[in-house]
């Protein structure tokens, strides 16, 4: 294929793939602004600072919980190092909602904890006359969603700390810097582009969640969101909060990458790493560190989830489970294969031209990742519909029988808004590792008369294969635990293992369900330890 | 290019076809499918007639408004009376005018043109603290925002279906006004900011978190039989709030015919079928609902709870005030 013909293919289908969101666009323009009005005169300033709160505080509190993971994984030697290297990502295989449901339960004062404390210390005390942390508050939902969001900036911190850092540290280390020194002024600037995606992709699930926010009482913009469309019945103002909500990150990213400048890493170092083994109560609290983590975030929400399922007896009795699982997996492998292949062909694309514009594909089909996803889904929906009418209406012109919804009525739809939702974090894996690939090599291979196919296959990707196993296992985890879309879009009859779990978590008896989020656990442990053997060199 | 065009036509062929067989009917439900599935076995067994559920909870008025003439869609169930006359205000529903049904539901429970029937009733009950509340048969739905409850009232979010619907009664009987002084006075009263669900409230009631809360009266007996959630219960009275006046507010689950129903005769079947005395029972004994069919008594253990008079302001007039009832709810931020 020509270098056109890459940038056709590329334009069209990222095209496809914004649909739902110009869609939406379409849809805000214009009408509603009585009500844009009234919420911004009662609720929307408590809104905005509520979801800037939450999304400073997830970020925040996920990098606490995985730079200095990353960090010690990557440069310190420590009892247990090589088992923590992946098990600090199984929280990644958690839905947050599950976890929130879990620690709510655990922490609230008509929870266990309280009332043992409250048993032992035997005191009658009402609310309000001991100090005990409030979970179902801003910071409550924040460390929730940290605690199943930091695997992200963790496989990639710690890639980055490995191929970018380690020796140049080294090397600042000699030269007599303190190891503090070394990591703000050597490793920091070095992995910022690395530190900085992996952060969007944290602030994006951050900002699109609902489930979580809503168990936590927590009221952000995608209230607002959710208000003006179900409650004020208005879709387009629903879609304008959207719609702003997208500006603002846009224009955050924007200055991001502006601040960060023309810089570019194509340094990549391959020898040894020697790891600075770590002694006595160092060793000890890097162990306690990574070890709490694994275990909140992963260890005591499954034992919880166990104990649910031995004491509600709720595990697959008549074997429709087997058959959830199934199909759950088949349309998210399905999913992260095509988003990952879409990946490969708009960076490739990007690499390919010289136009500034030629960016543009990759970015579009980025964007719909920080839309709220029921919305998504409802655009999604839109597209699809108005062109299924249509096809109908000259079928049924034509004298056959009307072939029904056969895109939006079928799990076509289900996988098309995974691909929608995810394609940005495809997109983000694979733009990593091709950064990582020297250009110089491209002129190379240009001057031995290759092709753009050729060198696709023959020299790129060798180099960025194990970043698509990556980028594969992220779609196939995030597809996997999916909600919103999968409620909305899923055919008759037809349930994902969120879905199914959702059913009994809307009416908060998760307990029921308790086997089936298992199942979303257990099956994305095994792409999730993949990760960081894969992850591990690449991303 | 070959082989992409068979892959193509390979994955096409592999997303599951809901195609319409020769007979089901399919539902569109806000309810969750184990307490709707128990009911349709029945009506399977009973006509042969398959039955598909789609069970979503936000988003099944615009699903149905893009899909247009071609939605696969017979009949939508919802739980609340306002998310029932959405789809039949957008024009998304169809009259079904089988005489049947109109015998069999009361006037006041059904669409004088056949666009919308009731099938169950539920009260908005108060659940009280057994032993930290003293005066509790004249309680009244005033009173949670009297200052005798200060720091002592739980709640679910106001823009819940249930608390909107509650909201909106208030305004038709007292006006905006007042219905926001009583949003604020009620606000002032929490004991935490609004949060889960109904039995939520009763579970912070056993807890000692507060003394008085709102919540739909089949919980009641959901939680009585129910192992874990049998101790909260147990810590509350169900109180039938406005006995000495206007009476306690009640709303409804329901359903509706879509516009295109492809399957219009089994969803006639099936609609008859939900009102007749072996559904309703079973609504009755399974989901501790009163049954709209007045044939059916309600469930012995919901009889054990005591007849209580309920609010007979039309639900229809009730709903025309819902939009006010959110710009209340916003502007004394109480949710917040």
């Amino acid at each position: 294929m020509s270098n056109n013909k890459w940038l056709t293919a590329a334009w069209a289908i990222s095209i496809m793939l914004i649909l739902p969101a110009l869609f939406l666009l379409l849809q805000s323009i214009g009408s509603d602004t009585e009500l844009f009005e009234h919420l911004w005169a009662t609720v929307l300033s408590d809104y905005i600072v509520n979801t800037v709160q939450l999304v400073a505080l997830v970020l925040v509190f996920s990098s606490i919980f995985a730079l200095p993971a990353a960090w010690l994984i990557a440069m310190c030697d420590f009892p247990g190092r090589q088992y923590f290297q992946w098990l600090l990502m199984l929280p990644l295989a958690m839905p947050a909602y599950v976890v929130a449901y879990i620690y709510t339960d655990l922490f609230d004062f008509s929870g266990p904890i309280q009332r043992a404390l409250r048993a032992l210390f035997q005191s009658d005390v009402a609310i309000g006359q001991y100090w005990f942390f409030e979970i179902r508050n801003v910071p409550g939902a924040a460390l929730m969603l940290a605690l199943v969001l930091y695997p992200y900036l963790y496989l990639i911190a710690r890639t980055a700390f490995l191929e970018q850092g380690s020796h140049l540290f080294q090397v600042s280390r000699s030269l007599g810097k303190k190891p503090w020194q070394s990591f703000r002024r050597i490793a920091m600037p070095l992995c910022r582009p690395a530190i900085v995606v992996g952060l969007m992709f944290i602030g994006a699930e951050a900002l699109g969640d609902f489930a979580t926010v809503h168990y936590f009482a927590v009221n952000t913009l995608t209230t607002a969101v959710y208000d003006s469309w179900l409650g004020h019945g208005s879709l387009s103002a629903a879609a304008k909060i959207s719609i702003l909500m997208l500006i603002g990150v846009m224009g955050i990213l924007a200055i991001e990458r502006w601040q960060r400048g023309r810089q570019r890493f194509y340094h990549k170092y391959t020898g040894q790493n020697s790891l600075f083994k770590l002694k006595g109560w160092q060793s000890k609290g890097a162990v306690l560190y990574c070890f709490s983590l694994v275990f909140s975030g992963f260890v005591l929400p499954v034992v919880i989830l166990l104990s649910y399922a031995i004491d509600y007896a709720s595990f697959d009795t008549d074997g429709q489970l087997g058959q959830v699982l199934l199909q759950t997996v088949w349309l998210a492998l399905l999913a992260a294969i095509i988003a990952t292949g879409l990946a490969v062909l708009f960076n490739f694309t990007t690499r390919l031209s010289s136009l500034t514009t030629a960016a543009l594909p990759t970015k579009l089909s980025s964007m719909s990742y920080m839309m709220p996803s029921t919305v998504l889904a409802i655009a999604v929906l839109i597209p699809l519909t108005v062109f299924e009418i249509k096809f109908n209406d000259v079928w049924v012109a034509m004298g056959y029988q009307a072939p029904g919804l056969f895109l939006s009525g079928t799990t076509f739809a289900l996988v098309f808004a995974f691909v929608v939702r995810f394609q940005a974090v495809a997109n983000g894996t694979i733009e990593a590792s091709f950064l990582a690939v020297s250009p110089s090599l491209d002129m190379a291979a240009k001057s031995l008369g290759k092709t753009d196919t050729q060198m696709l296959r023959f020299i790129h990707f060798p180099l960025i294969k194990k970043s698509l196993f990556t980028a594969m296992l992220l779609v196939f985890i995030e597809c996997m635990k999916e909600l919103p879309a999968a409620l909305l879009l899923r055919p008759f009859n037809f349930d994902t293992l969120a879905t199914f779990v959702y059913q009994y978590v809307s009416d908060e008896q998760l307990e029921q369900a308790a086997f089936a989020a298992i199942l979303i656990v257990l099956a994305g442990l095994y792409p999730v330890m993949r990760l960081t053997q894969t992850g591990g060199k690449t991303i | 290019m070959k082989h992409l065009g068979l892959g193509l036509a390979a994955l096409l062929t592999s997303f599951s076809q809901a195609y319409v067989q020769a007979s089901e009917v399919n539902i569109y439900s806000y309810r969750q499918p184990f307490l709707i599935e128990p009911i349709t076995d029945v009506f399977t067994k009973e006509t042969g007639i398959k039955v598909n559920i789609l069970y979503v909870k936000k988003g099944i008025a615009e699903k149905l408004e893009r899909e247009g003439k071609y939605s696969p869609a017979d009949l939508v169930l919802t739980s609340d009376f306002n998310r029932l006359l959405q789809i039949t205000d957008k024009g998304l529903t169809q009259a079904n005018d089988d005489k049947q049904l109109a015998q069999t539901i009361p006037k006041q429970y059904r669409d004088p043109v056949g666009h919308w029937f009731a099938l169950t009733t539920r009260a908005r009950a108060l659940y009280v603290s057994k032993d930290r509340v003293i005066e509790q048969a004249s309680i009244t739905y005033e009173d949670l925002a009297t200052p005798q409850f200060k720091g002592r009232v739980c709640i679910r979010s106001g823009k819940h279906p249930y608390n909107i619907s509650l909201i909106s009664s208030m305004i038709a009987h007292h006006g905006e006004a007042d219905t926001k002084a009583w949003l604020t006075g009620l606000k002032s009263n929490l004991a935490r900011k609004p949060q889960g669900n109904d039995r939520g409230q009763v579970k912070a009631i056993e807890g000692g978190v507060c003394d008085i809360s709102l919540g739909n009266s089949y919980y009641y007996g959901k939680m009585l039989n129910n192992e874990a959630q049998k101790v909260w219960a147990e810590a509350v009275n169900i109180v039938f709030p406005n006995q000495n006046d206007r009476g306690t507010h009640i709303n409804i689950s329901g359903m509706a015919m879509t516009k295109y129903a492809p399957n219009k005769e089994n969803t006639q079947k099936l609609m008859a079928f939900l009102s007749s005395g072996t559904a309703q029972a079973l609504y009755a004994e399974m989901n501790m609902e009163y049954p709209v069919n007045p044939a059916v008594p309600p469930s012995k253990e919901v009889q054990s709870w005591g007849d209580f008079k309920a609010d007979t302001l039309p639900l229809t007039e009730t709903v025309k005030y819902r939009q006010t009832a959110y710009k209340l709810l916003d502007e004394v931020k109480f949710d917040l």
